[in-house]
């Protein structure tokens, strides 16, 4: 939580000022029940309906100023809790883009997604609710306490004891709740997963004639979230009446003890009334207190997740260059190994190297290490062992930017986002739209861009479901291509396009790049089979090095895939 | 989740098939009223007995002990009891309430499985689950708090009154005055506030979808170093939605103080006016038969029954809003429950027993909608063992032919024989089950490996399932995992790859006795060596039967004895591979850029 007054401090002088007017707000607020009692106790006794009218005004007075100060307070807490918010979530949005890849496998993308979302709304709430009720709660439960005790101590103090066994019953019961509701919110996903299931599967279903059999299956889940329901819903329904009950007995207590101090003298049944008002603001205070503490258990545990990632190192460092490194390379690995957990791993010994303008196939079965060695050439990880140069220099002695400006990327399920298709492909670079429109002629997207009635204004929605396959990818080659890379590399980005199309799109390339260096993977060997270089890769390790041709000759394994993707391409 | 924010349409409808619900429960409900009316009755005489004690205490003569002792049992005995009922009301209505919306999601689901493929084919998976769960959660929360909510207001609004008129008929002025102005004020306020809320979730919506679209693209932001630019898109967003949060909290901000202002000032002119009152009644100014008569404990009673009074009528735009939007949420699950379904078997549907497998399909036309026609007059023959393969460009329209062939949509013209017998004439259970089908989309539920399996045939011996997964060339892998057989397959659990995933769904396939085959060849994004298997599986199975297969491998297509080539919806070619090759048409020209 301690970040959480850094992001605070800035506003401290707003927050004073707010809390101050809510203090005075909140302290008329009080006076009114008091007002009340001096009336029917004292006022009246006067036998002069002029002073019960003067003091009525006084309280309306008050009610007045307690509403006005709420109000100003409360819009004072809303704008100091959007300030506050806008901050927290604008650095942890942007930190999160900035963390190492290594960093972002291991909080996972679904889990920095929650945190950026739920936990920062989590906070926000809290910091919302304290400004607002974390200030009059308390000060309902103490200036009441205060004024009770010097109206009457020993009614008071009869009150008062009924006050932990309020907070006892609301806070521990709604502890309780906790673990029941994670178990309702696993029986709702329980039974949510069965609808998808079958609202996917249901041309199975149907064709096994498997109806009964789903509904059953669907029944179980169902049962099994009514009854948790249930069961949550009758600890969770104790609180209300349990509170009222309590609230209730202490106002009998005041009463039954004023008849024996009345009697002797001690006190006026005037005070019972005023009591009975204070004692029913005093209680409303403790829940809404014991409600705090529930809550705060919650925001506690979204800020320390929000502030584990504030907190993670980002950057790699750069480091020297060795100066061993030959410039005639545009790339070479030389004896690289890696792994991602740093058990066993995932290359093993790559080396090979290319000089500018060459293109390179890398091709295997999934899980083999193709990605990894373009992870590593991009430096999104740091190698264990041995050193990858770019034009001959260590890539651990570029910049951030100097590295990001020399490569053309399109990976393997490569996002789109909801924005025009221009705007997907310059995706936020200094790009001019005739090099847009050239980079979609190449990427062999121009004919279909151009087909929609808006063309390049032509909205993509999110991950771009409105674009087939094959126009994904051919936008998202666009985009690689669009700022003339030194290095291009993609990364099983063409799977979708059937022959022809590929094959257009890798003339196109040679002609409009001429000088970049191409990294293609792959699963088919048609998609590789004209590269100066392909790897085939297997276990992290490089098993086959050449041009297609002596691949076909020296090594097996290529020659195993070849003959069985005859064919494998045909018409996808 | 397109209109979730428009009102319901016919809400005397929606009110009705609601009720009947409800009634259906009749008696957890009369026993929820009755429960309402005593625990609510005993709240009520509360402060009523304590106001007698009160004037007990302020006796001429001193404390009267005994009416004061009376009445603090009376009162006790009231608040306990009405704790009691209170509680046992909650659990009656949570009762009724998961009940009725148990039996809720059961129709609904069921609903579901006989509705037609098309339905899912044109509805967002994530909307038929929002029906389930948020909808129904909706309808829930209303059933549950505010129908007891609605019936404690009433009493409550209606017994303080009676309440407070016996206790003083001039005092109740106040009110006449008060409360019109408070309901004008909320329901004048709420409809300001309101949109301000919506356009606060939605802009909290949008907020969370670009947060989740690229954090899925923070490797190619951070390949591209596109860091900063996508940060300053993310933050003019999150400024938009905290200035929509702003705003509504801004404007919300008004009413509950003044709402509270307006309480306060009722509670003054009650103070003020019973004051004056008690002051006459006590100098004697006012007679003790008289309307204005009042005693201390009158006015402690009356200040007490006064904010009883005042809650429900505060809390009324709110239950009111939630009403609305559960009917709402209720006609939208109405709608589903309203769904045409498949059409049911024709009455003298024929059952299919012992099937050959003979198919033909003999001048088909369909269309998915009137205006476009997607196959026209299409005739294709498989006798007993022959195999069809289907070709062409994704997207081409190549599962139209099985979707017929299924019966998952119905053709509109043209008759599908299935040994002679016109599939349209077969009951749907026979007809589907005579086909044996493996899609590309592998479906495996969440269970274990065992009944994925043996999900193709109920009644399989644990041996048949093993025999059909030694068929499909897993039955090693199975064993190979910790639990075998018992491994559940689930989003969280063992990691499965794609390929092995689609050697449980032919093991599967093999369990079936089904002499048609549909089979769905194409394996893109499985390694070469899983593929090789997957590959020898499906040869396997298709031994003996008559296949139906989109084709992709240029083995399968030249043994096919018929190729069906698919562009743009409609079958462009049909032949064996020689008689296409020389045909020379786009069959020809694929089959040339590709393997010369």
């Amino acid at each position: 939580m301690k970040w959480v007054f850094a992001y605070l401090k800035p506003l401290a002088g707003r927050i004073t000022l707010g809390v101050t007017i809510k203090i005075i707000g909140t302290a008329a607020e009080l006076i009114i029940p008091f007002l009340l009692s001096y009336i029917l106790e004292n006022v009246i006794e006067s036998n002069n309906a002029g002073r019960i009218v003067y003091y009525g005004i006084l309280m309306a007075l008050c009610a007045i100023v307690a509403s006005l100060g709420n109000i100003t307070a409360n819009r004072m807490a809303a704008k100091t809790t959007m300030l506050f918010a806008t901050a927290m979530r604008k650095n942890l949005f942007s930190k999160t883009l900035y963390l190492s890849a290594r960093s972002t496998d291991s909080f996972t993308i679904p889990s920095l997604e929650s945190r950026i979302t739920t936990d920062t709304y989590n906070v926000q709430n809290f910091i919302g609710m304290m400004q607002r009720m974390g200030i009059r709660a308390p000060i309902l439960l103490l200036g009441g306490s205060v004024i009770t005790l010097l109206m009457d101590r020993k009614l008071a103090l009869v009150m008062i004891a009924t006050l932990p066994f309020i907070f006892a019953v609301v806070y521990g019961i709604s502890r309780m709740g906790v673990p029941l509701y994670t178990g309702v919110q696993k029986a709702v996903d329980s039974m949510v997963r069965v609808v998808r299931e079958d609202a996917q599967g249901i041309r199975v279903i149907k064709a096994l004639s498997k109806v009964d059999y789903e509904n059953c299956r669907y029944d179980k889940a169902n049962k099994t979230l009514k009854a948790r329901e249930t069961k949550a819903g009758a600890i969770m329904g104790i609180v209300n009446p349990v509170m009222t009950l309590l609230m209730n007995i202490g106002i009998v207590a005041v009463i039954a003890v004023s008849a024996y101090f009345v009697s002797s003298g001690k006190s006026s049944a005037t005070t019972v009334i005023a009591f009975m008002q204070y004692f029913t603001l005093i209680s409303m205070a403790m829940m809404s207190l014991s409600r705090m503490f529930v809550m705060y258990t919650k925001c506690a545990a979204s800020a320390k997740r929000i502030s584990t990632v504030l907190e993670e190192e980002n950057e790699l460092k750069i480091t020297a260059d060795d100066g061993k490194g030959n410039s005639k390379n545009h790339i070479s690995f030389e004896n690289v190994s890696f792994s991602y957990l740093g058990k066993t791993d995932n290359l093993t010994d790559i080396s090979f190297s290319l000089k500018r303008g060459e293109t390179l196939g890398i091709i295997g079965a999934t899980g083999s290490g193709k990605s990894t060695i373009l992870r590593l050439l991009m430096r999104f990880y740091d190698a264990d062992k041995g050193v990858i140069r770019i034009n001959g220099r260590d890539v651990r002695s570029y910049t951030r930017e100097e590295l990001t400006a020399m490569f053309g990327v399109v990976f393997q399920n490569d996002f789109l986002y909801a924005d025009t298709i221009e705007e997907n492909i310059r995706f936020g670079r200094d790009i001019s739209f005739e090099d847009i429109v050239s980079a979609a002629k190449t990427a062999q997207a121009h004919g279909f861009i151009t087909s929609f009635p808006d063309g390049f204004s032509h909205n993509v929605s999110t991950g771009g479901t409105n674009l087939s396959g094959g126009q994904r990818q051919r936008v998202l080659i666009s985009r690689g291509i669009a700022g003339k890379p030194e290095i291009l590399i993609l990364d099983d980005s063409s799977s979708a396009l059937d022959y022809k199309t590929d094959a257009s799109l890798r003339s196109a390339l040679s002609d409009a790049l001429p000088d970049s260096t191409v990294i293609t993977v792959a699963q088919r060997v048609s998609s590789v089979k004209n590269c100066d270089l392909i790897l085939v890769v297997e276990n992290g390790r490089i098993i086959g090095k050449g041009k297609h041709g002596e691949l076909m000759v020296n090594c097996p394994e290529y020659r195993e895939i070849s003959d069985s993707q005859m064919g494998g391409a045909f018409l996808d | 989740m397109t209109d979730k924010k428009t009102k319901p349409k016919n809400k005397k409808g929606i009110f009705i098939r609601l009720g009947r619900y409800v009634l259906q429960q009749w008696p957890l409900f009369i026993l929820a009223v009755c429960l309402t009316l005593g625990s609510n009755q005993l709240s009520l005489m509360g402060p009523r007995y304590s106001g007698a004690a009160i004037d007990a205490i302020e006796f001429e003569t001193g404390v009267d002990f005994p009416a004061v002792w009376e009445n603090i049992v009376l009162m006790l005995g009231c608040y306990v009891l009405s704790a009691v009922l209170s509680y046992i009301l909650s659990l009656v209505m949570m009762h009724l309430s998961q009940r009725i919306i148990y039996k809720m999601r059961k129709q609904v689901f069921e609903k579901l499985t006989t509705l037609p493929v098309s339905f899912f084919d044109t509805h967002a998976t994530g909307d038929i689950i929002s029906h389930l769960s948020y909808d129904i959660d909706t309808i829930n929360s209303t059933l549950s708090h505010d129908l007891v909510q609605i019936l404690t207001s009433i009493y409550t609004v209606v017994g303080s009154l009676i309440f407070m008129w016996q206790i003083s008929k001039p005092m109740i002025l106040i009110f006449v005055l008060t409360v019109p102005v408070s309901l004008l004020f909320t329901k004048y306020r709420s409809k300001k506030v309101r949109p301000l809320f919506s356009k606060r979730a939605k802009k909290y919506g949008e907020l969370n979808g670009f947060a989740e679209e690229m954090l899925t693209g923070s490797r190619t932001i951070s390949a591209y170093g596109r860091q900063d630019v996508i940060s300053s898109r993310f933050n003019k967003i999150n400024g938009e939605a905290m200035d929509a949060f702003y705003k509504a909290e801004y404007n919300a901000a008004l009413l509950f103080p003044t709402i509270n202002l307006i309480n306060n000032i009722s509670l003054t002119l009650v103070a003020v006016m019973g004051g004056i009152l008690y002051m006459y009644s006590q100098n004697g100014a006012i007679l003790a038969t008289s309307a204005f008569f009042i005693t201390l404990g009158g006015v402690a009673q009356f200040v007490q029954y006064s904010r009883k009074f005042a809650g429900p009528i505060n809390e009324f735009s709110n239950i009111l809003h939630e009403i609305q939007s559960a009917f709402s949420a209720a006609e939208r699950v109405f709608r589903i429950l309203d769904e045409e379904p498949e059409k049911e078997d024709a009455a003298d549907a024929k059952e299919l027993t012992e099937v050959k497998g003979d198919v033909s399909i003999q001048d088909v036309t369909f269309g998915y909608t009137a205006e476009r026609t997607v196959l026209k007059n299409v005739c294709v023959t498989a006798k007993k063992g022959q195999t069809v393969a289907i070709v062409g460009p994704t997207g081409a329209g190549k599962t139209t032919i099985i979707n017929l062939l299924m019966r998952f949509y119905d053709h509109q013209k043209g008759e599908i024989l299935i040994d002679g017998i016109p599939s349209i004439n077969i009951k749907r259970a026979d007809l589907r089950l005579a086909f044996n089908m493996v899609l590309q989309d592998t479906w495996l539920f969440c269970g274990t490996i065992y009944d994925n399996i043996v999900y193709g045939r109920e009644d399989a011996s644990p041996e048949e399932v093993y025999e059909a997964a030694k068929s499909a060339k897993i039955d090693s892998y199975i064993k190979s995992l910790p639990d075998g057989y018992n491994t559940v397959l689930s989003d969280d659990g063992v990691n499965i790859s794609k390929g092995q995933k689609q050697l449980i769904t032919i093991a599967r396939a093999f369990l079936s006795k089904a002499p048609i085959l549909i089979l769905d060849e194409a394996t893109s994004n499985v390694d070469s060596r899983t593929e090789i298997q997957i590959q020898n599986a499906m040869t396997a199975l298709m031994e003996n039967k008559t296949c139906f297969i989109i084709a992709h491998r240029l083995s399968t297509i030249q043994n096919a004895d018929t190729i069906l080539v698919v562009k743009d919806g409609t079958i462009i070619e049909q032949g064996n591979h020689n008689e296409l090759i020389e045909k020379r048409g786009f069959y020809y020209s694929l089959y040339h850029s590709q393997f010369n």
